[in-house]
């Protein structure tokens, strides 16, 4: 009886080891974790490549950035994908010499719901930073009114609303609003969680787009695809040149393009406040990390082949996914980046 | 039943008997698997069981002492103590979450309890038994929706009319009180409090009920005797029969109450601070972990967090023993009733 047991059980560990074999050798797999934001693409890129290379498997886990970053430096993952660049401590801790590839980027907006105001809201940066410190607390405080002369803004307290998850999109718009503004810089700074001076959190991009919705003259920020898919009325921002710039898939790549004269090497840089006639003020890339130098040769000639196809053919699906592709002139840098792997 | 696979155990050689439960001695008489009892198997499978069960719970308390090492030198007791939390300076003070677990769980008990006992009263002392029947399955259905889904409904529904309606009504006529100050924004304390007292109302309910049922037909048949009401054999014969009962109920309810995340999170305005308005947006253990522990950005932040969880499951372990302390003396009263 146990015999026939054991028998049977040796005959299934044999056929479960054939089985795994013979899928091994059909795809190589390729395993990444890292940011929940630029997911929806990221599943849109594997899918169109499989057409391409179906020798290749891509699975990504999307555990957020934090996540992404650990997973990479315990080498569990073959690459990683973060929100925010590295620190030179989180670099020094890895392994290897990990590379940011940056595929697209994204934007912050400021949403609101203002009691007679249905759109058309424009805001100084250094006024969204007061906002958010509590230092504007009505609407037609007259830093506000002064920008807006065709609206009839209320007079009602303003309602901040934020992110209570920590996240890459707290992470821009702190990043924001500590370069606009320093007493914010020194009394808060910038991270994916922040010890907010005022407001109601709301968790995730649904949790504060659903508080402003429900909440009269209340004031938030959401990611820009969140806000365009929801129809949320944005806020017009003044950038660094001064002038005033809608939040768009243009504008948002245009901040790149305005950033690519300082960008270092390793494109660790912070696109917020960036130079550019039609820059949009609050914009960052998302990461891919990779190591340099590949452990598996057959992993790492596949992951670059689809790093270019990415970069050559994926970028023409960002946008209609409400993300910003790559300016020419990153692009082009990439390129090179991509080339240094081995 | 524990005596009856004791005695079959005896019958065995003894040797079996060890080999097989615990693998210490040499495998000399196990060459007779042949006689390999199922009852033994039975037993050995269970008891392994039950054990992983305490090996998970020991080595997931000391995981967790591990990890959260880091807070714990570098704050102390300061960290239970202040009110700071601040992940981009890497000061951490755990006590708004700690006030808004309690706060809000405690209230949330004080509203259930009366609406459960009642509850449970109703179906099992007044109403007839088919139609107490539904009411209690019913009740019961209540603890099968996901929280999520509650608090779904809490930040759509009960938030904007807890805003639009129920605040205003407060500010206006119970201002003057300290704990219905501020202004309305719907999330807040008394969300929390609400979505949490619906939640509990089903475990607190369908245990009194229990409970209740396990009081003796003589204690009210005696009580009736005497002459008194329904109302008066309630009071005097069932209640205080039940009271352990009920407490263990109640604290049962607790422990739901303090470790509930997503609802809570949804519409408690997660905003850590300590305020005696019950208006007011505050935030809860459970929480902040869900909330921040994915991006958490330095070791000390994620210490921090391990540590709040630490905090969370001294509390509900506590919580826990205190309502087995309670069951147990409740059946054993019970037991001793019904002789």
């Amino acid at each position: 009886m146990l015999k026939a047991l054991r028998k049977s059980l040796a005959i299934l560990a044999t056929l479960a080891v054939t089985a795994a074999a013979g899928q091994a050798s059909a795809a190589t797999l390729i395993n990444g974790a890292g940011a929940t934001f630029p997911y929806p693409l990221y599943s849109k890129w594997f899918s169109e490549y499989a057409k391409i290379d179906p020798s290749v498997k891509f699975n990504y886990q999307s555990i957020g950035s934090g996540g992404g970053i650990k997973q990479i430096t315990a080498q569990t993952v073959d690459f990683g994908a973060s929100d925010k660049p590295l620190s030179d401590a989180e670099l020094k801790a890895a392994p290897g010499k990990l590379l940011h590839i940056p595929t697209v980027m994204g934007a912050v907006v400021v949403t609101y719901n203002i009691s007679g105001v249905s759109k058309g809201l424009k805001l100084k940066p250094e006024d969204v930073a007061d906002i958010f410190l509590g230092k504007i607390t009505k609407w037609n405080d007259p830093r506000i009114a002064d920008d807006n002369p065709g609206l009839r803004l209320p007079n009602a307290p303003i309602i901040v609303v934020h992110r209570s998850d920590g996240s890459g999109t707290t992470s821009i718009f702190t990043d924001f609003l500590s370069g606009v503004s320093s007493e914010w810089n020194g009394k808060v700074g910038k991270g994916t969680s922040v010890k907010w001076p005022i407001g109601l959190g709301g968790k995730g991009n649904e949790g504060v787009a659903g508080q402003i919705k429900t909440t009269a003259n209340s004031i938030g920020y959401v990611e820009l695809a969140y806000a365009f898919e929801n129809k949320l009325p944005t806020a017009t921002l003044r950038n660094k040149s001064g002038n005033w710039v809608e939040p768009s898939i243009q504008s948002t790549s245009a901040a790149a393009a305005g950033a690519v004269k300082n960008m270092p090497a390793d494109y660790r840089i912070s696109l917020v406040n960036q130079p550019g006639k039609n820059a949009y003020p609050i914009a960052g890339f998302t990461y891919l990390l990779v190591y340099q130098q590949q452990k598996d040769a057959v992993k790492g000639k596949k992951l670059v082949e689809f790093l270019n196809w990415s970069l050559k053919n994926g970028q023409k699906l960002a946008a209609p996914l409400l993300y910003a592709p790559l300016p020419e002139n990153v692009k082009k840098m990439v390129e090179k980046t991509i080339r240094t792997i081995k | 039943m524990s005596n009856h696979t004791g005695d079959l155990t005896i019958s065995q050689p003894p040797g079996c008997t060890e080999n097989t439960v615990t693998n210490e001695t040499p495998p000399a008489p196990i060459a007779s698997t042949k006689g390999l009892n199922a009852d033994l198997v039975f037993k050995g499978v269970t008891a392994a069981f039950a054990f992983s069960i305490l090996v998970i719970l020991a080595l997931m308390a000391l995981e967790m002492v591990k990890e959260s090492l880091p807070t714990i030198k570098a704050f102390g007791w300061e960290f239970i103590n202040s009110s700071d939390w601040n992940p981009v300076q890497d000061t951490f003070g755990a006590l708004p979450y700690i006030w808004g677990s309690v706060v809000s769980s405690i209230l949330a008990l004080a509203l259930a309890t009366p609406l459960s006992v009642g509850t449970a009263l109703f179906i099992t002392e007044i109403a007839p038994r088919k139609f107490g029947g539904v009411v209690a399955s019913l009740v019961e259905l209540l603890a099968a929706i996901p929280s999520v889904i509650y608090g779904l409904w809490g930040v759509l529904v009960m938030a904007p009319w807890l805003q639009q309606t129920v605040q205003p009504f407060l500010i206006e006529h119970f201002g003057f009180l300290p704990f219905f100050q501020g202004a309305p924004y719907g999330v807040s304390m008394l969300a929390a409090v609400f979505i949490l007292m619906i939640m509990v109302i089903p475990i607190i309910t369908s245990i009194t009920k229990e409970v209740l049922l396990a009081v003796p037909q003589s204690q009210r048949e005696a009580a009736i005797a005497l002459g008194a009401t329904r109302w008066e054999m309630i009071r005097m014969a069932v209640l205080p029969y039940g009271r352990s009962g009920i407490l263990g109920a109640v604290i049962l309810g607790l422990g739901r109450a303090i470790g509930e995340t997503m609802a809570v999170t949804m519409v408690i305005g997660n905003t850590p601070q300590i305020s005696l308005s019950l208006l007011s947006p505050a935030y809860t253990m459970p929480s902040v972990i869900a909330n921040e522990f994915a991006e958490t950005t330095s070791k000390l932040h994620a210490s921090a967090l391990m540590e709040i969880g630490l905090i969370l499951l001294a509390v509900t372990l506590v919580i826990n023993v205190m309502a087995r302390l309670l069951l147990w003396g409740m059946t054993r009263q019970a037991a001793g009733g019904a002789k």
